[in-house]
C-alpha cells in the first residue's frame, strides 16, 4: 500500500448543526454531582445539611410563624416561629421612621415619583432618556428635599431628625450612589493627570478617605466638626452623613473606575488624539464609555457596599432601616421571644432585596453592552 | 513584501504633483529621548505638500516615534518641528490645530470598538470640526465607499477582518480631510492575505496627491508609491534617496546590511 502525500479536496464538506445532547437524568447525575468520589462526598454532605438546615428554616419563616393578623399572644407560645404579626403592626415606623403620620402621603408621593423616573431611565429602549435624567438628577432631588423638609408652600415642616426608616436609607445610599460617580470619575482622572498639583490633591484625598473607616468619618462629620464651627451655626445632621457618605464612596469609586482607565490600550488615547479631539471630548466619548463598562461589576460592588454601610449612621443617631427596626425591637406591646429576630430577619431580607436587584441589573446591562470587541 | 510589476509603476507615478515651495513638515535639528535613552538625534527632514515618503529601517531605529512626533504623539526636547506652518509646542490648542489637518493610521488600528463603524468616522468630524451630523454620515459613507466597505457601516469593528478594520481606520481619517496622513506600520499586524487591500487603499489615496509619510516595510510599496525613502538606524537618518537610486545603489554601509537581509 502506498500513502500519498499529495491530496486535493474536490468537494467541501457541508456545514451541519452541532450534535444534541445526549443522555437523561442518571447521566446528568452523574457528571454534574457524582463525577467522582469526592464530588460523591460532597454532593451526600450537602444533602445532609440541607435535610439539616431546611425545615426549621422553613419552621421559623413560615410553618409555625405568625401571620399579619396574629396577636402578640400568639408570639409568645411557646415554640412559635417568626413574629411576622408585629412586622405588619410597626410596618408604617421601618419605612418612615418618626415621620408625623398625618403627613405620610409627602414620602409616598416621593416613592411614586422615584419609581416612576428610575424604572423608564434603567430601560434602555424607554423613550425621553435626556428629559427623564433631567428630571431624576436635578428636579427629582430639589422637588423631594422641599416636599419632605416642609416650610414652603404651606407645608408643615418636618426637620430630618423625624426622618427614618426606609425613606432615610434610600436618601443617603441614593444621594451617596449618584454623587460618588462623578466625584470618583474626576478623582481618578485627575490621579492620571499630568498637572502634579491636581494629581497629588487626587492622590491624597483618595488614600485619605480610604484610610479611615467609614464609622469615624461619620463621628468626625457629626460630633468633631461643630466644634470647629463658629458657634450659632449648625448644619443638619442628615447632610454631614450624607457628605460624609458621599466623600468616602467616591474615594473607593475613584479606584476602581482608575482600574477600568488603565485597562485600556493606549492606542485608544491615541488614536482619539489623532483625529484632533480635545482632553474633555476624547474622554466623554472614547475613554470613559469604554473604561466604565469594563469595571460595571466592580462600581456595583460599590454600590452595594455603600447601600449596606449606610446602616453605620445609626452610630451617629440617625434612624435608618437597620435603626428603626432595632429601636422597635424594645417595643414592650409585642415583646415576644421572637421580636428582635424576626426584625432582624425583616431587615435582612429589605437589604437584600435592593442589594439584589442592583447586582442582576448590572449582570444584565454587562451582556446588553458587550460590542463582542473581545475577539 | 508585495512586488509590483514595472507596468503599474509608471501608471502610478504619472499625475503625482509635488509642489515645490509649499512646505508640508520641517523637522529642523531635532532631538527626543526617551528618560536618558537619546531615541531620535539630529533630525532634519522637509516634506513637500504632495511627497510620498516611505521610512524604513530596522526595529527600534525610532522610525515610528519620529512621526508619532508630527503630530505630537510623542514630545521632542529640542529642535523644531513645523506643520503646516504651525510649529509644534507645548501648547495644546497649537497641538490640537496641527492634528486636525494630520491624519493617523496606527499598526494596531485603534477603532473604538465601543461604536459602529460610521460613528468611528463621524464622531471628530462632528465634535472636532462641527460639522452637522447628516453630512458627516454622507460624508463617512463617501470614504467607506472609497475604501470599498460601505456595507459594513453599522457593525461593530469586532465583528471585521483586521483588513476591513485597517481601511476603516483610514477612512476615519480621511473624514476629517487632512492635509497630511501619517501611517504607521499599516499592515504590520495584518493576515497575509489582507495586506493588499490596504495597500491599495493607500496607492489610490497616493494618486491622488495625498502628502504621506509611512512607516512601512512593504519595499514594493516603496518602490511603486514613494518619491523618497529614508533609511534610518539608531535613532538618525541614515540615507535618503528616491527609491530606485536606494534599492540599485544603496550608499551605506548599514543600508546595504539592512535591504541584503530584507530582500531575498
Amino acid at each position: 500500500m502506498t500513502t500519498s502525500t499529495s491530496y486535493v479536496r474536490d468537494e467541501f464538506s457541508p456545514e451541519r448543526p452541532a450534535p444534541g445532547q445526549t443522555g437523561g437524568l442518571i447521566l446528568w447525575l452523574r457528571t454534574n454531582l457524582f463525577a467522582t468520589p469526592s464530588d460523591a462526598l460532597l454532593t451526600i454532605l450537602g444533602m445532609v445539611f440541607l435535610f439539616w438546615a431546611v425545615p426549621p428554616l422553613y419552621n421559623f419563616i413560615i410553618g409555625h410563624a405568625v401571620m399579619p393578623g396574629g396577636t402578640v399572644e400568639d408570639c409568645r407560645v411557646e415554640g412559635a416561629g417568626a413574629c411576622w404579626a408585629y412586622i405588619y403592626a410597626r410596618f408604617n415606623f421601618f419605612i418612615y421612621g418618626f415621620y408625623p403620620i398625618d403627613q405620610y402621603w409627602r414620602p409616598n408621593i416621593v416613592f411614586v415619583m422615584l419609581a416612576a423616573l428610575i424604572i423608564p431611565l434603567a430601560i434602555p429602549a424607554a423613550p425621553f432618556k435626556r428629559l427623564n435624567a433631567a428630571l431624576f438628577f436635578v428636579v427629582f432631588p430639589v422637588v423631594t428635599f422641599y416636599l419632605l423638609n416642609g416650610g414652603v408652600f404651606g407645608l408643615r415642616e418636618v426637620p430630618t431628625e423625624q426622618w427614618g426608616g426606609l425613606m432615610v436609607t434610600l436618601i443617603i445610599s441614593l444621594v451617596g450612589i449618584i454623587c460618588s460617580i462623578p466625584i470618583g470619575i474626576l478623582l481618578a482622572l485627575g490621579r492620571q493627570s499630568d498637572l502634579p498639583i491636581i494629581k497629588t490633591l487626587s492622590v491624597m484625598f483618595i488614600e485619605l478617605w480610604r484610610a479611615v473607616p467609614l464609622i469615624t468619618v461619620l463621628f468626625m462629620a457629626s460630633i468633631m466638626l461643630p466644634l470647629f464651627m463658629p458657634t450659632g451655626t449648625t448644619v443638619d445632621k442628615l447632610l454631614r452623613a450624607l457628605v460624609g457618605v458621599t466623600l468616602f464612596s467616591s474615594a473607593y469609586m475613584a479606584e476602581v473606575v482608575r482600574g477600568g482607565l488603565q485597562a485600556l490600550p493606549r492606542g485608544q488615547y491615541e488614536a482619539g488624539a489623532s483625529l484632533g479631539l480635545s482632553y474633555w471630548k476624547r474622554t466623554y466619548f472614547i475613554i470613559l464609555p469604554q473604561a466604565l463598562k469594563h469595571v460595571i461589576p466592580g462600581i456595583v460592588n460599590n454600590f452595594i457596599a455603600l447601600f449596606k454601610d449606610t446602616s453605620l449612621v445609626s452610630i451617629v443617631g440617625i434612624f435608618d432601616l437597620l435603626n428603626t427596626v432595632q429601636s422597635a425591637s424594645s417595643d414592650i406591646d409585642w415583646a415576644s421571644p421572637t421580636q428582635a429576630v424576626t426584625g432582624y430577619v425583616f431587615a435582612a431580607f429589605m437589604f437584600w432585596i435592593f442589594c439584589f436587584a442592583m447586582s442582576r441589573y448590572s449582570l444584565w446591562m454587562e451582556h446588553r453592552l458587550n460590542t463582542g470587541h473581545k475577539r | 513584501m508585495s512586488e509590483v510589476s514595472p507596468s503599474t509603476q509608471e501608471h502610478t507615478t504619472a499625475g503625482m504633483k509635488i509642489s515645490e515651495t509649499d512646505v508640508a513638515v520641517e523637522v529642523v535639528d531635532m532631538h527626543k529621548w526617551y528618560g536618558d535613552f537619546h531615541v531620535l538625534r539630529d533630525i532634519n527632514l522637509k516634506v513637500m505638500r504632495g511627497e510620498r515618503i516611505v521610512i524604513a529601517g530596522p526595529s527600534g531605529s525610532g522610525k515610528s516615534t519620529l512621526i508619532r512626533c508630527m503630530n505630537r504623539l510623542e514630545e521632542h526636547q529640542e529642535g523644531h518641528i513645523i506643520v503646516n506652518g504651525t510649529e509644534l509646542t507645548a501648547d495644546l490648542k497649537r497641538i490640537d490645530e496641527v492634528r486636525r489637518e494630520v491624519g493617523m493610521v496606527f499598526q494596531h488600528f485603534n477603532l473604538f470598538p465601543h461604536l459602529t463603524i460610521l460613528q468611528n468616522l463621524t464622531l471628530a468630524p462632528i465634535w472636532v470640526r462641527g460639522v452637522p451630523k447628516g453630512e458627516a454620515e454622507s460624508m463617512a459613507m463617501h470614504y467607506l465607499e472609497r475604501v470599498k466597505i460601505p456595507e459594513q457601516a453599522n457593525k461593530f469593528p469586532g465583528q471585521l477582518s483586521g483588513g476591513q478594520q485597517q481601511r476603516v481606520a483610514i477612512a476615519r481619517s480621511l473624514c476629517m480631510q487632512p492635509r497630511i496622513m501619517l501611517f504607521d506600520e499599516p499592515t504590520s499586524a495584518l493576515d497575509p492575505e489582507m495586506v493588499k487591500e490596504v495597500l491599495e487603499v493607500m496607492i489610490s489615496l497616493a494618486e491622488e496627491g495625498m502628502t504621506m509619510l509611512c512607516v512601512t516595510h512593504e519595499m514594493g510599496f516603496a518602490r511603486q508609491v514613494a518619491n523618497r525613502v529614508i533609511f534610518m538606524d539608531q535613532g538618525q537618518i541614515i540615507e535618503q534617496n528616491e527609491p530606485e537610486q536606494f534599492f540599485s545603489n544603496p550608499q551605506h554601509e548599514r543600508t546595504k546590511l539592512f535591504l541584503s537581509q530584507i530582500l531575498h
